[in-house]
């Protein structure tokens, strides 16, 4: 249970959120102490000053940043303040990075019930704990109603990276093993089914989490040349484009591509393809072909990487392409979709 | 019973294919009439496992593809009425017409809506009273049923401004087309399978009657579509013309009797023109005079003026099966999913889009 907030003066309560809450006045004061710093207090958003200081590193860092724009803003398996969480840190974690703080940039929508903006404060709170990292600056604008789609949140995340730790695309030598940590496509069919109300006996849910314990487990082995999360435009976008940056070529196997059965009946029934479906909290590593079997190994022991399993090679021939060998043993290259996938209308 | 994977076993796959090998000596063109076949038949790779003397050419069943150039038009002027809210399904709004399209005439101000469903345009109709919400109907027997169900949905709510602009059509009037062009010589038809659930096998008789052409009605996975492939190939070999049904868990003879009595009730067959095709004689489907107060072409006066095909597309060819998509000069030259130059590059259901997508195969480079 969420404790109830209450802004405002004790005679007015306001459950809403107002274009005043984003003047830099009284109720913007209110918004800041009562909400964002109850859930995600830590000593350097405490100080309140214009720009967060932080200790010194002594490593290379790691910078990035995402905006978050997401209808339903709940879903199964999350809401768009663990997404906006988890998909910072999962960049950041992408590049070898320890995440260690994120910056969060909030534009409400006048008319935002007050107590949903609670329970994505508290769920980034939640997410941030458990990836370990601090939320350190923060802002807030209002808009008026109309103008934006009730919550948009943009992170920006920053890491240290260890010194051993050189991941790049230009490692990626032929004979290298290709590896997804788990399913493919559970995020976008979770959130299109919803968005769309279609139900389906096995209920769907967003896989959104943060993968940086995942990473850090897996790179204690020496053979990870480069990882991706294959968030928008899927395992096929992603594969195509570190083919591209690695100039070799890659050949993916779809009998051994882990998808689940109900996303692959909605895929089906929709005619999408869930190699091209959105990923939150998945990753592909290219990883040595010697040390490929004790990676998996790894990923398996570790919560978020169960159904990790080996989908393809790195070659030599059709260089910057990406072969997939149909089930029935057939190979077409796949290419990448110009634009979002759409429901067949037939 | 998952209902895909069974669908998908490469052994039972390669043993069709073994199957169709032996038994097709002669030279065989077979069209695969729906867009979603073209799509799966490139997939899965079948194309490459067929045997030589088999060829498989694509056919119309692509709603958006043959939508005409001059009912877009109309479409897009639609939506360039004030007040107009404009829903469609999504694939609809890339499609080039004579003057832009309906995503250029969104981004100069146009209320635009993706919807997945007409019942998603009700929805909005009912949200927003004061505006007349207008759902573009493209589809074939497929889609029909649902637009009538939201017109009656419509009318039992009382709105007033809910309106269906309906370019449906018909595919047995189109396969009829095809086939008295004669334009392109098939030896069968592999028989759309979604459009079949619903109308049932009965309306594809005259094709063994009128035509002597045999035709299997397929699904969408891979065995379906070898199992048509293979009843077809029979059919030939043994010198036999009927409809099969290798679609026999979703397709009954007598059709959706459910969806055919909505779609009956609310719309009456006219002629209609298909993009590549003209003008077919009773292919296409409008409100009856009962619905006409739903009927966007006679509550909203647009002039749209015929308009010729953009210099060199073979959108035409490819839907009447005459031309391969690789054979169109424009493909992967000036015609890409990116600047689309005709709608069957658009369409996630066009041929050329599969082409496209799917078609290339491995080569050093």
């Amino acid at each position: 249970m969420l404790p109830i907030i209450s802004l405002g003066t004790n005679l007015v309560k306001i459950e809403q959120i107002q274009l005043a809450h984003g003047s830099g006045g009284r109720l913007s004061h209110e918004l800041i102490n009562g909400l964002f710093r109850r859930y995600l207090s830590n000593p350097y958003l405490d100080e309140l000053w214009d720009a967060a200081v932080l200790p010194e590193q002594g490593a290379r860092l790691a910078l990035t940043t995402d905006s978050y724009v997401i209808q339903p803003i709940f879903f199964a398996g999350g809401d768009i303040g663990k997404l906006a969480v988890c998909g910072t840190v999962n960049d950041l974690s992408m590049v070898g990075a320890h995440p260690l703080y994120l910056t969060a940039g909030y534009i409400l929508e006048e008319g935002l019930p007050l107590p949903d903006l609670e329970k994505i404060v508290a769920s980034m709170a939640e997410t941030a704990n458990r990836a370990g990292v601090n939320v350190v600056a923060g802002d807030t604008k209002v808009v008026g109603r109309g103008n934006a789609d009730k919550i948009f949140i943009n992170t920006a995340g920053m890491g240290w990276i260890s010194k051993d730790v050189n991941l790049s695309p230009r490692n990626v030598r032929p004979g290298d093993k290709i590896v997804v940590s788990g399913s493919m496509g559970d995020h976008g069919m979770a959130i299109l089914c919803q968005r769309e109300g279609l139900e389906f006996d096995t209920p769907l849910a967003s896989d959104c989490a943060p993968l940086n314990g995942l990473v850090q487990a897996i790179l204690t082995h020496p053979g990870i040349r480069v990882m991706r999360d294959p968030t928008r435009g899927g395992l096929a976008t992603a594969l195509i484009e570190l083919a591209q940056s690695s100039s070799l070529g890659f050949e993916i196997q779809e009998a051994s591509v882990p998808v689940h059965e109900g996303v692959r009946g909605a895929c089906e029934l929709l005619g999408l393809d869930p190699f091209y479906v959105a990923n939150e909290g998945k990753l592909i590593a290219i990883v040595s072909s010697s040390e490929a079997e004790s990676v998996l190994a790894t990923m398996r022991r570790h919560p978020l990487g169960l159904e990790a399993t080996m989908i393809g090679d790195v070659i030599e021939a059709h260089p910057r392409k990406v072969g997939l060998k149909t089930l029935l043993g057939v190979t077409r290259i796949m290419d990448m979709l110009s634009a979002e996938q759409l429901p067949r209308i037939c | 019973m998952k209902w895909i994977d069974e669908f998908r076993n490469p052994h039972l796959a390669q043993a069709l294919l073994t199957q169709i090998r032996e038994r097709a000596g002669q030279p065989i063109r077979l069209m695969e009439f729906c867009g979603g076949h073209t799509h799966a038949i490139l997939r899965f790779g079948i194309r490459e496992l067929l045997p030589s003397a088999l060829e498989m050419a694509s056919g119309p069943g692509c709603p958006v593809c043959v939508t005409s150039s001059t009912d877009l038009d109309r479409a897009i002027a639609m939506a360039r009425i004030p007040k107009v809210i404009l829903t469609t399904f999504g694939d609809m709004a890339r499609v080039p017409g004579n003057d832009g399209s309906l995503q250029s005439a969104r981004a100069e101000g146009a209320d635009v809506r993706i919807v997945y469903s007409p019942r998603d345009a009700v929805r909005v109709a009912q949200k927003t009273p004061t505006r007349p919400v207008i759902f573009l109907g493209v589809g074939f027997e497929t889609t029909a049923p649902g637009v009538a169900a939201s017109i009656l949905e419509a009318q039992e709510q009382h709105l007033d401004n809910y309106f269906v602009y309906s370019l449906h059509k018909l595919t047995p009037p189109a396969m009829r087309a095809i086939l008295a062009a004669a334009e392109v010589k098939l030896s069968g038809i592999l028989g759309p399978g979604h459009v079949t659930t619903v109308i049932g096998t009965e309306p594809w008789k005259f094709l063994s009657d009128q035509y002597h052409i045999p035709i299997a009605v397929a699904g969408f996975e891979p065995l379906d579509i070898l199992r048509a492939v293979s009843m077809l190939v029979d059919q030939i070999h043994q010198n036999q013309v009927r409809v099969d049904n290798a679609y026999s868990r979703s397709v009954h003879a007598e059709g959706n009797t459910t969806a055919l009595t909505i779609m009956n009730r609310v719309f009456e067959v006219c002629d209609a023109e298909w993009r590549g095709m003209g003008m077919i004689p009773q292919s296409g489907m409008t409100p009856r005079n009962e619905y006409a107060a739903f009927d966007a072409s006679k509550t909203f006066e647009t002039t749209a003026t015929p308009v010729s095909e953009p210099s060199g597309c073979r959108c035409g060819e490819v839907l009447r099966g005459i031309f391969l998509p690789t054979q169109c000069p424009l493909f992967r030259r000036t015609c890409n999913p990116e600047n689309p130059v005709g709608p069957c590059m658009v369409s996630a259901e066009g041929a050329c889009a599969a082409y496209y997508q799917f078609g290339d195969q491995p080569c050093e480079d």
